[in-house]
């Protein structure tokens, strides 16, 4: 397996000695084109997680290998998502969606003579994630799902390698997050980024997932791996196989178990 | 849900597609309440203190027209020496607009590069507090003593005394940026002008306008100030002026024009900050919120 993201043995100490020690002895392999979910109970350290291999937080030891390269500063490159969708208030949905493209190599110094094929581009992401008609709004005239969904269209705007997802469906009603989980299977097919999903919803796991990483309780470490193989495109009638719920319950008493272990 | 006829829990939908209509005014609706409230109480400010300065005033001085003079009194003074006024106010209207463009330049600048570095935030801000607790008062001699009486004083009290406002607010706005936002667009290799120049300094517009209100009417303070102590022109030369000659309705005259001047530039500037920032309201146009 050609790991896209490694990390090894990665420690992460916030603020100096005597702060919080948010993960210790992390690691983890993620193949290119791969689709993995991390779970684990609240606080471990997930968010951490995810910013460390994005190289937003330098590890305090051990390191983390994106692309071949070994993370020394920000990545650059990666669409990130997370569970408030922050968008700019002063820009439009079009505008928002657009924003990683004045910011990214190659599509920066091409944006200004080629913006009619841009936004293009983002019209036929919004419409994928059905929000059409839409991009002349502002981001506080949608929905929090329409946010999300545009949110989404951010982090895959300028076709990263690498999709970071933080919970990005936390704050959505069931209808909503079943649907755009649909929505990021199809993106994810279409295009094959690599994508990292921290989520505290085990059925959103395993329905989206390749594989999914059970961490630890605070200090986070990942403790073990499910493989999911259900045939893709998965919809909704995959959530009520037997083996789904099975591995949800596996899942979940796992958890269970982690909290358990840091209360004792 | 309750069956019992009398006591009917849920709207019928009559009720709900059609609501109460709002108690009737008695002469106007709020919005025209809204618009002429100000002129009425600007009104009734003066005709109380018409009334104060021509009735209460005599039971206590027996020359009420150099304690306070009354309206009546002022404005036959006012339009007497209406070409010294004139010239005088816009005089310092101009020294203020100076002096406040410069405050904008620098606020906006030092602003910027405070709040877009956290070292910088926690080294400046201390000395840039000691600044502005400095009463300006005294600095105008300090002024006067290198650029002599006149124009530049004037033009720099203005300044100093207004850049303040606008520099922290600017900073504010670009410092607490949403710590999310970065992440998203370091994460896709934004350098730190990036971050300041696409997402800090639009998001710190609402802050910077509504510091503009405050600074442009505290640069009124300051202009006036220095040309009171050390003026040869504007508003508050004239005023300290006719002081000195004991021409005290003049004063109130001078004093009169000063708060419309300054009513009147805060609302140019409030009219900039709706056009500019109407985003950072959410598009409040909802009918309840009448606050
Ligand atoms: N910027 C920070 N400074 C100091 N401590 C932090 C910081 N961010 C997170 N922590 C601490 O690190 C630990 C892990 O936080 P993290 O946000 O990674 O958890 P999480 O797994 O994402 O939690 P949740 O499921 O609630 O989102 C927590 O104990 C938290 O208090
Ligand atoms: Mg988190």
């Amino acid at each position: 397996m050609s790991a896209f993201v490694e990390m090894n043995g990665v420690h992460l100490r916030y603020g100096g000695t005597g702060g919080t020690l948010a993960l210790a002895d992390c690691s983890l392999k993620v193949a290119d084109g791969e689709f993995v979910a991390v779970v684990g109970p609240s606080g471990c350290g997930k968010s951490t997680l995810m910013k460390v291999c994005t190289g937003l937080w330098p590890a305090s030891r051990g390191n983390v290998i994106v692309g071949g390269h070994e993370v020394s500063g920000p990545v650059g490159i990666v669409g990130m998502a997370f569970q408030n969708s922050v968008q700019l208030p002063w820009r439009t949905v079009l505008d928002n969606v657009m924003l990683p493209l004045e910011i990214v190599e190659p599509h920066r110094s091409r944006l200004k003579a080629n913006r009619a094929e841009y936004e293009a581009r983002a019209i036929e992401l919004l419409t994928l994630v059905g929000l059409k008609g839409f991009e002349k709004k502002f981001p506080w005239q949608l929905s929090g799902g329409m946010q999300q969904r545009a949110s989404l269209c951010r982090a895959l705007i300028h076709d990263p390698k690498l999709l970071m997802l933080d919970e990005p469906f936390g704050a959505l009603d069931m209808f909503t997050r079943e649907e755009l989980w649909a929505v990021l299977q199809d993106l994810w097919m279409a295009r094959k980024p690599t994508i990292i999903l921290v989520t505290h919803d085990l059925r959103e796991a395993v329905f989206l997932a390749d594989r999914i990483l059970m961490m630890s309780a605070r200090p986070g470490r990942i403790i073990s791996e499910h493989k999911v193989d259900f045939p893709r495109p998965r919809t909704l009638e995959t959530t009520y196989l037997p083996e789904f719920t099975e591995i949800t319950h596996a899942l979940r008493s796992q958890i269970q178990q982690a909290r358990a272990a840091q209360a004792a | 849900m309750t069956t019992s006829d009398d006591t009917p829990v849920i709207a019928t939908e009559e009720e709900i597609t059609s609501p109460a209509p709002p108690p009737r005014p008695l002469f106007l609706d709020r919005a025209r309440l809204e618009k002429v409230l100000p002129w009425i109480i600007i009104l009734a400010f003066f005709l109380l203190w018409e009334f104060g300065s021509r009735v209460v005033l005599p039971l206590f001085t027996p020359r009420p027209e150099i304690v306070l003079p009354a309206p009546s009194a002022i404005l036959p003074a006012m339009i007497e020496d209406w070409r010294a006024i004139v010239q005088n106010s816009l005089y310092t209207l101009e020294t203020t607009l100076i002096g406040f463009a410069i405050a904008i330049v620098v606020g906006v600048a030092g602003g910027v590069a405070i709040g877009s570095s956290r070292l910088a935030y926690a080294g400046f801000y201390p000395i840039l507090i000691g600044f502005n607790a400095v009463p300006k008062i005294a600095v105008v001699p300090v002024l006067v003593l290198w650029f002599g009486i006149g124009t530049i004083p004037a033009i720099l009290t203005a300044f100093l005394i207004s850049f303040f406002p606008i520099l922290v607010n600017v900073a504010t706005g670009i410092a607490t940026v949403e710590p999310e936002l970065k992440d998203v667009c370091r994460a896709l290799g934004a350098r730190n002008s990036d971050i300041v120049w696409k997402i800090g300094l639009p998001r710190s517009m609402p802050y910077f306008f509504a510091s503009l209100k405050v600074a442009i009417t505290v640069a009124f303070v300051g202009s006036i100030l220095a040309e009171a102590t050390a003026g040869n022109h504007g508003i508050g030369h004239l005023t300290s002026y006719a002081a000195a000659q004991f021409r005290v309705p003049l004063v109130f005259g001078g004093l009169i024009v000063t708060a419309a001047m300054g009513i009147l530039l805060y609302y140019i500037a409030a009219w900039f900050e709706t056009r500019m920032t109407g985003w950072a309201t959410r598009g409040m146009d909802n009918p309840v919120a009448g606050y």
